[in-house]
Protein backbone atom coordinates (compact mmCIF):
# COMPACT_ATOMS: atom_id res chain seq x y z
CA UNK A 1 0.00 0.00 0.00
CA UNK A 2 1.31 3.44 -0.92
CA UNK A 3 1.90 5.87 1.96
CA UNK A 4 3.29 8.69 -0.19
CA UNK A 5 1.48 9.39 -3.44
CA UNK A 6 2.31 12.36 -5.61
CA UNK A 7 0.31 12.94 -8.78
CA UNK A 8 1.26 15.32 -11.58
CA UNK A 9 3.07 17.84 -9.39
CA UNK A 10 4.20 21.00 -11.10
CA UNK A 11 5.90 24.00 -9.53
CA UNK A 12 7.17 27.09 -11.32
CA UNK A 13 9.24 30.01 -10.09
CA UNK A 14 8.53 32.68 -12.67
CA UNK A 15 9.43 31.17 -16.02
CA UNK A 16 11.61 28.44 -14.51
CA UNK A 17 9.98 25.05 -14.02
CA UNK A 18 11.28 23.56 -10.76
CA UNK A 19 9.04 20.46 -10.83
CA UNK A 20 7.55 19.22 -14.06
CA UNK A 21 4.59 16.84 -13.85
CA UNK A 22 6.15 14.64 -11.18
CA UNK A 23 4.28 11.47 -10.26
CA UNK A 24 5.55 8.90 -7.79
CA UNK A 25 4.34 6.46 -5.20
CA UNK A 26 6.18 5.06 -2.18
CA UNK A 27 5.00 1.90 -0.44
CA UNK A 28 4.75 1.29 3.30
CA UNK A 29 8.06 0.25 4.84
CA UNK A 30 10.05 1.14 1.73
CA UNK A 31 13.36 3.04 1.71
CA UNK A 32 12.96 5.28 -1.31
CA UNK A 33 15.97 7.11 -2.67
CA UNK A 34 15.50 10.44 -4.41
CA UNK A 35 18.56 11.39 -6.42
CA UNK A 36 19.44 14.26 -8.68
CA UNK A 37 22.18 16.77 -9.41
CA UNK A 38 22.20 20.23 -7.79
CA UNK A 39 19.22 22.28 -8.93
CA UNK A 40 17.32 19.23 -10.20
CA UNK A 41 14.30 20.08 -8.03
CA UNK A 42 14.82 17.55 -5.22
CA UNK A 43 14.40 19.96 -2.33
CA UNK A 44 11.41 21.67 -3.95
CA UNK A 45 9.81 18.25 -4.45
CA UNK A 46 10.40 17.29 -0.81
CA UNK A 47 9.00 20.62 0.38
CA UNK A 48 5.86 20.00 -1.64
CA UNK A 49 5.57 16.40 -0.43
CA UNK A 50 5.82 17.55 3.18
CA UNK A 51 3.33 20.40 2.79
CA UNK A 52 5.83 23.25 3.17
CA UNK A 53 5.19 24.50 -0.35
CA UNK A 54 2.06 24.43 -2.42
CA UNK A 55 2.39 23.04 -5.94
CA UNK A 56 0.96 25.00 -8.87
CA UNK A 57 -0.88 21.82 -9.80
CA UNK A 58 -1.08 18.21 -8.68
CA UNK A 59 -1.87 16.47 -5.41
CA UNK A 60 0.04 14.81 -2.58
CA UNK A 61 -1.46 12.10 -0.39
CA UNK A 62 0.35 11.20 2.83
CA UNK A 63 -1.05 8.07 4.42
CA UNK A 64 -4.11 8.54 2.21
CA UNK A 65 -4.66 12.15 3.37
CA UNK A 66 -4.44 15.12 1.03
CA UNK A 67 -1.71 17.29 2.56
CA UNK A 68 -3.16 20.46 1.00
CA UNK A 69 -6.55 19.87 2.59
CA UNK A 70 -5.46 18.53 5.97
CA UNK A 71 -1.83 19.56 6.50
CA UNK A 72 -1.81 19.13 10.28
CA UNK A 73 -3.06 15.54 10.30
CA UNK A 74 -0.71 14.62 7.47
CA UNK A 75 2.28 16.30 9.17
CA UNK A 76 1.56 14.38 12.39
CA UNK A 77 2.49 11.18 10.55
CA UNK A 78 5.69 12.62 9.17
CA UNK A 79 9.15 13.27 10.59
CA UNK A 80 11.37 15.55 8.61
CA UNK A 81 15.03 16.39 8.45
CA UNK A 82 15.08 19.38 6.11
CA UNK A 83 18.12 20.28 4.04
CA UNK A 84 18.66 23.42 6.11
CA UNK A 85 16.96 21.89 9.10
CA UNK A 86 19.09 23.32 11.81
CA UNK A 87 18.07 22.98 15.41
CA UNK A 88 17.94 25.92 17.83
CA UNK A 89 21.55 26.54 18.79
CA UNK A 90 20.59 28.73 21.75
CA UNK A 91 18.92 25.73 23.37
CA UNK A 92 20.25 22.43 24.66
CA UNK A 93 19.51 19.11 22.87
CA UNK A 94 17.01 18.30 25.63
CA UNK A 95 15.21 21.62 25.16
CA UNK A 96 15.13 21.12 21.38
CA UNK A 97 13.67 17.64 21.80
CA UNK A 98 11.21 18.84 24.41
CA UNK A 99 9.88 21.62 22.15
CA UNK A 100 9.60 19.22 19.20
CA UNK A 101 7.78 16.64 21.33
CA UNK A 102 5.35 19.31 22.52
CA UNK A 103 4.54 20.28 18.92
CA UNK A 104 3.51 16.67 18.33
CA UNK A 105 1.46 16.57 21.54
CA UNK A 106 3.64 14.05 23.39
CA UNK A 107 3.28 13.86 27.17
CA UNK A 108 6.08 15.08 29.45
CA UNK A 109 6.93 11.51 30.46
CA UNK A 110 7.11 10.34 26.85
CA UNK A 111 9.30 13.30 25.91
CA UNK A 112 11.68 12.59 28.80
CA UNK A 113 11.85 8.86 28.03
CA UNK A 114 12.31 9.30 24.26
CA UNK A 115 14.84 12.12 24.70
CA UNK A 116 16.99 10.00 26.99
CA UNK A 117 16.78 7.01 24.64
CA UNK A 118 17.63 9.01 21.53
CA UNK A 119 20.41 11.04 23.11
CA UNK A 120 22.00 7.83 24.41
CA UNK A 121 21.63 6.10 21.05
CA UNK A 122 23.20 9.07 19.27
CA UNK A 123 26.06 9.40 21.74
CA UNK A 124 24.93 12.78 23.07
CA UNK A 125 23.61 11.88 26.51
CA UNK A 126 26.61 13.40 28.32
CA UNK A 127 26.12 16.64 26.41
CA UNK A 128 22.34 16.79 26.71
CA UNK A 129 22.39 19.95 28.85
CA UNK A 130 25.01 21.85 26.83
CA UNK A 131 23.97 24.50 24.36
CA UNK A 132 23.86 23.20 20.78
CA UNK A 133 25.95 26.21 19.66
CA UNK A 134 28.96 24.51 21.26
CA UNK A 135 28.50 21.35 19.11
CA UNK A 136 30.27 20.23 15.93
CA UNK A 137 28.32 19.92 12.65
CA UNK A 138 27.95 16.17 13.07
CA UNK A 139 26.64 16.53 16.62
CA UNK A 140 24.15 19.19 15.51
CA UNK A 141 22.92 16.86 12.76
CA UNK A 142 22.48 14.09 15.32
CA UNK A 143 20.30 16.41 17.44
CA UNK A 144 18.41 17.29 14.28
CA UNK A 145 17.64 13.69 13.42
CA UNK A 146 16.62 13.01 17.01
CA UNK A 147 14.09 15.86 16.67
CA UNK A 148 12.80 14.33 13.42
CA UNK A 149 12.03 10.97 15.03
CA UNK A 150 11.11 11.79 18.64
CA UNK A 151 7.42 11.21 17.86
CA UNK A 152 8.14 7.89 16.10
CA UNK A 153 6.74 8.93 12.71
CA UNK A 154 5.48 6.36 10.24
CA UNK A 155 7.07 8.31 7.36
CA UNK A 156 10.48 9.95 7.54
CA UNK A 157 11.72 12.50 4.99
CA UNK A 158 15.48 13.01 5.04
CA UNK A 159 17.03 15.68 2.85
CA UNK A 160 20.80 15.09 2.53
CA UNK A 161 21.07 13.66 6.07
CA UNK A 162 24.74 12.71 5.94
CA UNK A 163 26.06 15.49 3.74
CA UNK A 164 29.41 16.79 5.00
CA UNK A 165 29.46 14.72 8.17
CA UNK A 166 32.31 12.93 9.92
CA UNK A 167 32.42 9.14 9.67
CA UNK A 168 31.10 8.55 13.18
CA UNK A 169 28.06 10.81 12.79
CA UNK A 170 27.40 9.42 9.33
CA UNK A 171 27.40 5.84 10.58
CA UNK A 172 25.18 6.69 13.54
CA UNK A 173 22.64 8.39 11.28
CA UNK A 174 22.64 5.53 8.77
CA UNK A 175 22.14 3.11 11.65
CA UNK A 176 19.20 5.16 12.94
CA UNK A 177 17.65 5.18 9.44
CA UNK A 178 18.04 1.39 9.20
CA UNK A 179 16.56 0.87 12.68
CA UNK A 180 13.59 3.12 11.93
CA UNK A 181 12.94 1.22 8.70
CA UNK A 182 13.16 -2.08 10.52
CA UNK A 183 10.43 -0.87 12.85
CA UNK A 184 8.19 -0.25 9.82
CA UNK A 185 8.91 3.40 9.09
CA UNK A 186 8.85 4.45 5.43
CA UNK A 187 11.96 6.41 4.52
CA UNK A 188 12.13 9.02 1.76
CA UNK A 189 15.83 9.72 1.36
CA UNK A 190 17.09 12.60 -0.73
CA UNK A 191 20.79 12.31 -1.32
CA UNK A 192 23.73 13.11 -3.54
CA UNK A 193 25.52 10.04 -2.31
CA UNK A 194 24.82 7.32 -4.83
CA UNK A 195 26.59 4.62 -2.85
CA UNK A 196 24.47 5.49 0.18
CA UNK A 197 21.31 5.21 -1.93
CA UNK A 198 22.60 1.97 -3.41
CA UNK A 199 23.14 0.44 0.03
CA UNK A 200 20.04 1.71 1.79
CA UNK A 201 17.26 1.99 -0.76
CA UNK A 202 14.74 -0.53 -2.05
CA UNK A 203 13.96 1.78 -4.95
CA UNK A 204 15.64 4.81 -6.40
CA UNK A 205 14.14 7.69 -8.33
CA UNK A 206 16.43 9.90 -10.38
CA UNK A 207 15.29 13.41 -11.18
CA UNK A 208 16.75 15.99 -13.53
CA UNK A 209 15.42 19.46 -14.38
CA UNK A 210 12.28 18.73 -12.40
CA UNK A 211 11.45 15.54 -14.31
CA UNK A 212 11.82 11.91 -13.30
CA UNK A 213 14.38 10.27 -15.57
CA UNK A 214 14.41 6.82 -13.98
CA UNK A 215 12.71 4.95 -11.16
CA UNK A 216 13.50 1.35 -10.30
CA UNK A 217 15.47 -0.85 -7.90
CA UNK A 218 19.19 0.00 -7.75
CA UNK A 219 19.94 -3.44 -9.20
CA UNK A 220 17.73 -2.93 -12.24
CA UNK A 221 18.93 0.62 -12.76
CA UNK A 222 22.53 -0.52 -12.99
CA UNK A 223 21.69 -2.35 -16.19
CA UNK A 224 19.94 0.64 -17.81
CA UNK A 225 22.96 1.09 -20.09
CA UNK A 226 25.02 -1.71 -21.54
CA UNK A 227 28.33 0.10 -21.34
CA UNK A 228 28.38 0.88 -17.63
CA UNK A 229 31.01 -1.77 -16.87
CA UNK A 230 34.47 -0.38 -16.46
CA UNK A 231 38.14 -1.11 -16.16
CA UNK A 232 40.53 0.79 -13.93
CA UNK A 233 44.17 0.77 -15.02
CA UNK A 234 47.33 2.30 -13.54
CA UNK A 235 50.30 2.76 -15.92
CA UNK A 236 53.95 3.31 -15.04
CA UNK A 237 54.10 6.42 -17.25
CA UNK A 238 51.93 9.35 -18.09
CA UNK A 239 49.74 8.45 -21.06
CA UNK A 240 47.74 10.58 -23.43
CA UNK A 241 43.99 10.22 -23.93
CA UNK A 242 44.62 10.07 -27.71
CA UNK A 243 46.50 6.79 -27.29
CA UNK A 244 43.26 4.85 -27.02
CA UNK A 245 40.70 5.06 -29.76
CA UNK A 246 38.63 1.91 -29.83
CA UNK A 247 35.00 1.22 -30.59
CA UNK A 248 34.89 -0.83 -27.37
CA UNK A 249 35.67 2.19 -25.16
CA UNK A 250 32.65 4.43 -24.66
CA UNK A 251 34.39 6.85 -22.30
CA UNK A 252 37.62 7.25 -20.37
CA UNK A 253 38.18 9.35 -17.26
CA UNK A 254 41.34 10.15 -15.37
CA UNK A 255 41.07 9.28 -11.67
CA UNK A 256 44.23 10.30 -9.82
CA UNK A 257 47.11 8.22 -11.22
CA UNK A 258 44.67 5.78 -12.82
CA UNK A 259 42.46 5.74 -15.88
CA UNK A 260 38.91 4.42 -15.96
CA UNK A 261 37.67 2.91 -19.24
CA UNK A 262 33.91 2.41 -19.67
CA UNK A 263 33.00 -0.40 -22.04
CA UNK A 264 30.41 -2.89 -23.22
CA UNK A 265 33.11 -5.55 -23.78
CA UNK A 266 35.61 -5.98 -20.98
CA UNK A 267 37.57 -8.78 -22.67
CA UNK A 268 38.17 -6.93 -25.96
CA UNK A 269 39.03 -3.73 -24.08
CA UNK A 270 41.67 -5.48 -21.96
CA UNK A 271 43.23 -7.03 -25.05
CA UNK A 272 43.18 -3.69 -26.86
CA UNK A 273 44.78 -1.75 -23.97
CA UNK A 274 47.48 -4.40 -23.45
CA UNK A 275 48.37 -4.32 -27.16
CA UNK A 276 48.49 -0.54 -27.28
CA UNK A 277 50.72 -0.10 -24.23
CA UNK A 278 53.03 -2.93 -25.26
CA UNK A 279 53.67 -1.13 -28.55
CA UNK A 280 54.58 2.05 -26.66
CA UNK A 281 56.74 0.31 -24.05
CA UNK A 282 54.41 1.26 -21.20
CA UNK A 283 53.90 -1.11 -18.27
CA UNK A 284 50.62 -1.79 -16.52
CA UNK A 285 50.98 -1.45 -12.73
CA UNK A 286 47.47 -2.57 -11.83
CA UNK A 287 44.16 -3.39 -13.48
CA UNK A 288 40.74 -3.82 -11.87
CA UNK A 289 37.40 -4.58 -13.52
CA UNK A 290 34.10 -3.18 -12.23
CA UNK A 291 30.52 -4.25 -12.86
CA UNK A 292 27.79 -1.79 -13.86
CA UNK A 293 27.64 1.13 -11.39
CA UNK A 294 24.67 3.15 -10.28
CA UNK A 295 26.86 6.23 -10.29
CA UNK A 296 27.52 5.81 -14.01
CA UNK A 297 23.79 5.40 -14.69
CA UNK A 298 23.13 8.54 -12.66
CA UNK A 299 25.76 10.48 -14.59
CA UNK A 300 24.34 9.35 -17.92
CA UNK A 301 20.72 10.01 -17.06
CA UNK A 302 21.27 13.40 -15.52
CA UNK A 303 23.81 14.50 -18.07
CA UNK A 304 26.23 15.74 -15.42
CA UNK A 305 29.28 14.66 -17.44
CA UNK A 306 29.38 14.76 -21.20
CA UNK A 307 31.12 11.89 -22.93
CA UNK B 1 -8.37 22.60 11.90
CA UNK B 2 -8.60 21.04 15.34
CA UNK B 3 -8.70 23.98 17.79
CA UNK B 4 -6.77 22.17 20.54
CA UNK B 5 -3.94 21.38 18.10
CA UNK B 6 -3.95 25.03 17.01
CA UNK B 7 -3.77 26.31 20.61
CA UNK B 8 -1.05 23.79 21.44
CA UNK B 9 0.97 24.97 18.42
CA UNK B 10 0.53 28.63 19.42
CA UNK B 11 1.60 27.98 23.02
CA UNK B 12 4.65 25.91 22.06
CA UNK B 13 5.70 28.52 19.48
CA UNK B 14 5.34 31.26 22.10
CA UNK B 15 7.35 29.18 24.61
CA UNK B 16 10.08 28.65 22.01
CA UNK B 17 10.19 32.38 21.26
CA UNK B 18 10.36 33.29 24.94
CA UNK B 19 13.25 30.87 25.49
CA UNK B 20 15.23 32.09 22.52
CA UNK B 21 14.41 35.70 21.66
CA UNK B 22 13.64 37.59 24.87
CA UNK B 23 17.30 38.09 25.70
CA UNK B 24 18.51 38.84 22.19
CA UNK B 25 20.31 42.22 22.00
CA UNK B 26 17.96 43.75 19.36
CA UNK B 27 14.95 43.06 21.60
CA UNK B 28 16.65 44.61 24.62
CA UNK B 29 17.90 47.63 22.68
CA UNK B 30 14.79 48.37 20.61
CA UNK B 31 12.33 47.22 23.25
CA UNK B 32 13.74 48.50 26.53
CA UNK B 33 16.56 50.98 26.05
CA UNK B 34 14.93 53.09 23.32
CA UNK B 35 11.74 53.97 25.24
CA UNK B 36 13.81 54.62 28.36
CA UNK B 37 16.13 57.01 26.54
CA UNK B 38 13.22 58.70 24.80
CA UNK B 39 11.58 59.21 28.18
CA UNK B 40 14.76 60.60 29.71
CA UNK B 41 15.43 62.86 26.73
CA UNK B 42 11.92 64.30 26.93
CA UNK B 43 11.43 64.39 30.68
CA UNK B 44 14.78 65.31 32.25
CA UNK B 45 15.29 68.95 33.10
CA UNK B 46 12.05 70.16 31.56
CA UNK B 47 9.93 70.39 34.67
CA UNK B 48 7.19 68.20 33.25
CA UNK B 49 4.63 66.80 35.69
CA UNK B 50 5.23 63.04 35.79
CA UNK B 51 1.56 62.40 36.64
CA UNK B 52 0.49 64.20 33.50
CA UNK B 53 3.09 62.47 31.33
CA UNK B 54 2.70 58.99 32.82
CA UNK B 55 -0.19 57.69 30.58
CA UNK B 56 1.74 58.64 27.43
CA UNK B 57 4.95 57.17 28.83
CA UNK B 58 3.18 53.91 29.72
CA UNK B 59 1.72 53.73 26.20
CA UNK B 60 5.18 54.32 24.72
CA UNK B 61 6.72 51.55 26.85
CA UNK B 62 3.94 49.15 25.89
CA UNK B 63 4.27 50.08 22.23
CA UNK B 64 8.04 49.57 22.06
CA UNK B 65 8.20 46.41 24.16
CA UNK B 66 5.25 44.63 22.49
CA UNK B 67 6.45 45.39 18.98
CA UNK B 68 10.12 44.56 19.57
CA UNK B 69 10.02 40.72 19.63
CA UNK B 70 7.95 40.06 16.48
CA UNK B 71 10.24 41.72 13.91
CA UNK B 72 13.19 39.66 15.07
CA UNK B 73 11.78 36.12 15.07
CA UNK B 74 11.11 35.27 11.41
CA UNK B 75 14.28 36.78 9.86
CA UNK B 76 16.37 35.25 12.66
CA UNK B 77 14.85 31.81 12.02
CA UNK B 78 15.34 32.17 8.27
CA UNK B 79 18.95 33.22 8.75
CA UNK B 80 19.79 30.40 11.15
CA UNK B 81 17.99 27.77 9.04
CA UNK B 82 15.41 26.81 11.66
CA UNK B 83 12.38 28.17 9.80
CA UNK B 84 12.02 25.15 7.51
CA UNK B 85 12.09 22.79 10.46
CA UNK B 86 9.49 24.93 12.24
CA UNK B 87 7.20 24.72 9.21
CA UNK B 88 7.60 20.95 9.08
CA UNK B 89 5.98 20.60 12.52
CA UNK B 90 2.20 20.10 12.65
CA UNK B 91 1.52 23.84 12.42
CA UNK B 92 0.29 26.31 9.84
CA UNK B 93 1.64 29.79 9.13
CA UNK B 94 -1.22 31.22 11.19
CA UNK B 95 -0.20 29.07 14.18
CA UNK B 96 3.34 30.42 13.95
CA UNK B 97 2.09 34.02 13.57
CA UNK B 98 -0.15 33.71 16.62
CA UNK B 99 2.70 32.17 18.62
CA UNK B 100 4.94 35.08 17.64
CA UNK B 101 2.22 37.58 18.55
CA UNK B 102 1.66 35.89 21.90
CA UNK B 103 5.38 36.00 22.74
CA UNK B 104 5.53 39.72 21.85
CA UNK B 105 2.35 40.46 23.81
CA UNK B 106 3.60 38.66 26.94
CA UNK B 107 6.90 40.56 26.76
CA UNK B 108 5.05 43.88 26.41
CA UNK B 109 2.55 43.00 29.11
CA UNK B 110 5.26 41.98 31.58
CA UNK B 111 7.39 45.10 31.09
CA UNK B 112 4.54 47.62 30.95
CA UNK B 113 2.80 46.00 33.94
CA UNK B 114 6.06 46.22 35.88
CA UNK B 115 6.33 49.92 35.00
CA UNK B 116 2.69 50.45 35.96
CA UNK B 117 3.11 48.67 39.30
CA UNK B 118 6.37 50.52 40.08
CA UNK B 119 4.87 53.92 39.29
CA UNK B 120 1.70 53.11 41.26
CA UNK B 121 3.80 52.17 44.28
CA UNK B 122 6.04 55.23 44.21
CA UNK B 123 3.67 57.91 42.90
CA UNK B 124 0.24 58.83 44.08
CA UNK B 125 -1.63 57.74 40.94
CA UNK B 126 -5.37 58.22 40.68
CA UNK B 127 -7.08 55.62 38.48
CA UNK B 128 -10.41 56.47 36.94
CA UNK B 129 -11.04 52.97 35.61
CA UNK B 130 -8.69 50.12 36.49
CA UNK B 131 -10.72 47.57 34.49
CA UNK B 132 -10.56 49.73 31.36
CA UNK B 133 -6.85 50.23 31.94
CA UNK B 134 -6.28 46.47 32.14
CA UNK B 135 -8.43 45.76 29.08
CA UNK B 136 -6.60 48.42 27.05
CA UNK B 137 -3.24 47.17 28.34
CA UNK B 138 -4.08 43.69 27.10
CA UNK B 139 -5.54 44.89 23.81
CA UNK B 140 -2.61 47.24 23.22
CA UNK B 141 0.00 44.53 23.74
CA UNK B 142 -1.71 42.24 21.22
CA UNK B 143 -2.22 45.07 18.73
CA UNK B 144 1.44 46.15 18.73
CA UNK B 145 2.77 42.59 18.96
CA UNK B 146 0.75 41.94 15.77
CA UNK B 147 2.31 45.06 14.22
CA UNK B 148 5.75 43.64 15.12
CA UNK B 149 4.95 40.34 13.39
CA UNK B 150 3.67 42.23 10.33
CA UNK B 151 6.96 44.15 10.13
CA UNK B 152 8.77 40.77 9.94
CA UNK B 153 6.78 39.72 6.84
CA UNK B 154 9.14 41.00 4.09
CA UNK B 155 11.26 38.22 2.64
CA UNK B 156 14.50 39.01 4.41
CA UNK B 157 16.98 36.68 6.04
CA UNK B 158 18.80 39.58 7.69
CA UNK B 159 17.45 40.56 11.11
CA UNK B 160 19.24 43.94 11.04
CA UNK B 161 17.33 44.93 7.86
CA UNK B 162 14.02 44.16 9.49
CA UNK B 163 15.00 45.93 12.73
CA UNK B 164 15.82 49.01 10.64
CA UNK B 165 12.42 48.78 8.95
CA UNK B 166 10.89 48.36 12.37
CA UNK B 167 12.50 51.64 13.54
CA UNK B 168 11.31 53.38 10.39
CA UNK B 169 7.73 52.37 11.17
CA UNK B 170 7.76 52.76 14.94
CA UNK B 171 9.52 56.10 15.50
CA UNK B 172 7.21 58.22 13.34
CA UNK B 173 4.22 56.64 15.10
CA UNK B 174 5.58 57.75 18.48
CA UNK B 175 5.81 61.35 17.29
CA UNK B 176 2.34 61.60 15.75
CA UNK B 177 0.35 59.82 18.44
CA UNK B 178 0.05 62.42 21.19
CA UNK B 179 2.86 61.08 23.36
CA UNK B 180 5.16 64.10 23.37
CA UNK B 181 2.66 66.63 22.02
CA UNK B 182 -0.94 66.26 23.26
CA UNK B 183 -3.55 65.85 20.53
CA UNK B 184 -5.21 69.13 21.52
CA UNK B 185 -2.00 71.00 20.72
CA UNK B 186 -1.55 69.46 17.26
CA UNK B 187 -2.43 71.32 14.08
CA UNK B 188 -5.45 70.16 12.06
CA UNK B 189 -3.28 68.11 9.68
CA UNK B 190 -1.44 66.69 12.67
CA UNK B 191 -4.72 65.67 14.29
CA UNK B 192 -5.89 63.84 11.18
CA UNK B 193 -2.54 62.12 10.94
CA UNK B 194 -2.75 61.16 14.60
CA UNK B 195 -6.13 59.53 14.07
CA UNK B 196 -4.49 57.14 11.60
CA UNK B 197 -2.09 55.88 14.25
CA UNK B 198 -3.21 52.98 16.46
CA UNK B 199 -0.96 54.30 19.21
CA UNK B 200 -3.10 57.45 19.48
CA UNK B 201 -6.03 55.39 20.75
CA UNK B 202 -3.91 53.63 23.36
CA UNK B 203 -2.51 56.95 24.64
CA UNK B 204 -6.03 58.34 24.72
CA UNK B 205 -7.53 55.45 26.67
CA UNK B 206 -4.62 55.49 29.12
CA UNK B 207 -5.22 59.21 29.64
CA UNK B 208 -8.84 58.45 30.48
CA UNK B 209 -8.03 55.46 32.75
CA UNK B 210 -5.30 57.28 34.69
CA UNK B 211 -7.28 60.42 35.40
CA UNK B 212 -6.34 62.51 32.36
CA UNK B 213 -8.43 64.12 29.66
CA UNK B 214 -9.31 61.88 26.70
CA UNK B 215 -9.83 63.24 23.18
CA UNK B 216 -12.23 60.60 21.81
CA UNK B 217 -14.85 58.36 23.46
CA UNK B 218 -13.43 55.17 24.99
CA UNK B 219 -15.51 52.85 22.86
CA UNK B 220 -13.85 54.41 19.79
CA UNK B 221 -10.42 53.72 21.33
CA UNK B 222 -11.34 50.08 21.98
CA UNK B 223 -12.89 49.64 18.54
CA UNK B 224 -9.92 51.25 16.80
CA UNK B 225 -7.37 49.11 18.67
CA UNK B 226 -9.42 45.96 17.95
CA UNK B 227 -9.75 46.86 14.28
CA UNK B 228 -6.02 47.58 13.94
CA UNK B 229 -5.21 44.26 15.66
CA UNK B 230 -7.38 42.38 13.16
CA UNK B 231 -5.90 44.30 10.21
CA UNK B 232 -2.32 43.70 11.35
CA UNK B 233 -3.00 39.97 11.84
CA UNK B 234 -4.72 39.61 8.48
CA UNK B 235 -2.05 41.49 6.54
CA UNK B 236 0.75 39.69 8.44
CA UNK B 237 -0.81 36.32 7.56
CA UNK B 238 -1.16 37.32 3.89
CA UNK B 239 2.44 38.50 3.50
CA UNK B 240 4.03 35.74 5.57
CA UNK B 241 2.25 33.18 3.35
CA UNK B 242 3.23 35.08 0.21
CA UNK B 243 6.89 35.30 1.21
CA UNK B 244 7.17 31.84 2.76
CA UNK B 245 9.15 30.14 0.01
CA UNK B 246 11.52 33.11 -0.45
CA UNK B 247 13.03 32.68 2.96
CA UNK B 248 13.54 28.93 3.05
Amino acid sequence: MAVIEASNLTKRYGDAVAIDDLTLSVGRGEVFGFLGPNGAGKTTAVRILTGLLKPDSGTVLIGGMDIAKDPIKAKMKVGMLPETGNVYVDLTPKQNLSLTGKYYGLSKDTIRKRSDELLSELGLYERSNDLVKTFSKGMKQRVSIACAIIHEPSILFLDEPTSGLDVQSRRLIIQIIADMNERGCTIFLTTHDIEEANKLCNRVCMINKGKIVAMDTPENLRYTFEDTRSLEVAFDKEISRDLFNSKFISRMDRQGNKWRFYTIDIDSTIRYIVTMVENKGIKINSMTTYGPSLEEVFVRLTGVIEK
Amino acid sequence: MNISVFIRGVLVTAEKNMMIYYNKPPVLIFGLLFPMFLFLAFFMGRGIDIHEFFPAFLAMVLFFTSSSVGPLITPWEKQSGTYERLLSFPVTINTIIMGDVLAGAIFGLFISSSVLIAVTLFLDTAFKSISLLLVSLLLGTFCFAALGVLIAAPASKTPSNIMMLSSLVRFPLVFISGIFIPLTELSNAGKYLALLSPLTYLVDIFHFSIGGTPSVPQYIDILALSAYTCIFLYVASYFHKKNLSKGL
